[in-house]
């Protein structure tokens, strides 16, 4: 508790040009019983639980990447237009789930980690090294509350590249992944739907469409499903469409056909 | 579930470990190998959380090839072994980490070996050894079915008992295996048993 000392107080700015000792900064504890509580509460409302569906492919033109678009504190949908496909640089990119922020921080600092390999090796990072660099230093800050679910998908030296990465330290090299809580869904479609030898539109679509059934049956996932693909010379998005709208465009709405009018009944 | 289990046969020694990576419910990958090879004549099955796993049997590794640099010879399968639990047993009250182990190796002067190390660093001397839900059933069959000096053929015949096993009785039990054997000619993959396909990472 701190105690009321405003009526005291002057309203000049607290570092006055008086020259003499200003008060020492201070700010306002919670009113709370239980202080570690209400931490462990805050902390739980800043960060998103895994609300959100992502996924990833390798297929015989590149990566397929792609994501909804949907931010939810609890019940509460902060927002519908995030963007959880995370540009790391033109050949590589990072999906997110878990915790915005770590996520968008970490992504950011792995974009500096693989410009300075370039800047000091003259060619650019390999995904295998880029995924490991990021993985290593999640490892390092393991048990410390970090929650971080990510895809690093790109093109190098050695062709497309695909690794799933998280906060309890795991890195998995792999053809196909899907992260969040909409995963489960997201799988469902892909696994059905996946061949190696896709074109770039049939990856894109069944990307799209493994994004929007997850929506459609995850509460936590919806918005803009977003799709990528990274290719030889790098990721360009291809398209980004209301799941609302996809829905009509999947399923049509069709005019329903009447089995039985409803007539009036004569009078007895 | 993660299930590794190895035996020592004459002049050879096996270790099989199954391959899923599960999160909850969900299996990310079944085909990640859980035995790393060490070095030419040592194996190393880990079962665990996945980071630690990976990031523990890589730091082991690391080690005992730089042993091998600085000294021109190569650890014996009983110093690595106890390398091993060392590093868990100071790990242990600082960050410890979460993995089970089964070493497997072979030098000329003591044969083909098995060390069974857990993770709270206790470290055993076996014929065969087992980590995981499946090491129920992986113990009691190699108690009723193992003998001493068994061949090549006889393990992998024990082994395939063994995963049939779990894949028959075990709630969770992971589709794919992978076998690796150590032996005077090194250390090397011998078969997967594989009764799903996952798309292999693309070499291509």
């Amino acid at each position: 508790m701190k105690f009321d000392f405003s009526s005291l107080q002057t309203t000049a700015p607290l570092l006055g040009d008086s020259g003499g000792f200003s008060a020492a900064p201070s700010f306002e504890v919670p009113v709370t019983d239980d202080f570690d509580g209400f931490q462990k509460e805050a902390i739980q409302m800043v960060k998103p639980a895994k609300g959100t569906t992502t996924l990833a492919f390798i297929f015989k033109d590149g990566v397929m990447v792609a994501a909804d678009s949907r931010a939810s504190m609890g019940g509460y949908i902060s927002s519908q237009s995030v963007k959880k496909i995370i540009e790391i640089n033109p050949y590589m990119l990072g999906t997110m789930a878990g915790g915005a922020a770590d996520c968008q921080f970490w992504h950011r600092n792995l974009g500096i980690k693989c410009r300075l390999h370039e800047l000091a090796n003259k060619r650019r990072i390999s995904v295998t090294g880029a995924s490991k660099l990021l993985a290593n230093i999640l490892y390092s800050y393991r048990g410390m509350g970090l929650s971080v679910g990510t895809m690093i998908a790109g093109w190098d030296e050695t062709g497309p590249g695909l690794y799933y990465v998280d906060s309890e330290g795991g890195r998995l090299k792999g053809m196909r992944f899907s992260v969040g809580s909409g995963s489960p869904y997201a799988y469902g479609v892909l696994d059905n739907g996946y061949r190696y030898d896709m074109s770039v539109e049939e990856a894109a679509e069944l990307a799209r469409r493994a994004i929007y059934h997850a929506t459609f049956r995850d509460g936590a996932s919806g918005g803009v499903a977003s799709v990528y693909h990274v290719g030889p010379n790098g990721w360009k998005k291809l398209s980004g469409d209301d799941v609302g709208e996809l829905h009509y465009t999947y399923y049509p709405v069709t005019p329903e056909t009447v089995e039985q009018e409803m007539v009036e009944v004569g009078a007895a | 579930m993660e299930s590794i289990f190895g035996l020592v046969g004459n002049d050879f020694a096996i270790v099989a470990a199954d391959t899923s990576a599960v999160h909850s419910i969900l299996v990310h990958k079944s085909n990640e190998d859980k035995i790393m090879v060490l070095d030419s004549h040592k194996l190393i099955a880990a079962s665990g959380e996945p980071g630690d796993r990976v990031q523990f049997t890589e730091y082991i590794q690391k080690n005992v090839s730089l042993y091998q640099f600085r000294n021109g010879i190569p650890l014996t399968t009983a110093a690595a072994a106890n390398f091993t639990r060392g590093e868990l047993a100071t790990a242990l009250r600082k960050n410890p980490y979460h993995v089970n182990i089964l070493m497997a190796g072979y030098d000329k002067e003591k044969g083909a070996e098995l060390y069974y190390i857990d993770y709270i660093a206790s470290l055993h001397k076996v014929e065969k050894g087992a980590f995981g839900y499946g090491s129920y059933f992986a113990l009691s069959l190699m108690d009723r079915l193992y003998h001493k000096g068994m061949s090549v053929e006889e393990a992998i015949a024990l082994v395939d008992k063994i995963i049939i096993e779990i894949r028959s009785r075990l709630v969770v039990a992971p589709p794919n295996f992978v076998i690796k054997i150590v032996d005077k000619d090194g250390a090397r993959e011998y078969a997967w048993r594989e009764s799903i396909k996952d798309a292999g990472v693309a070499g291509a």
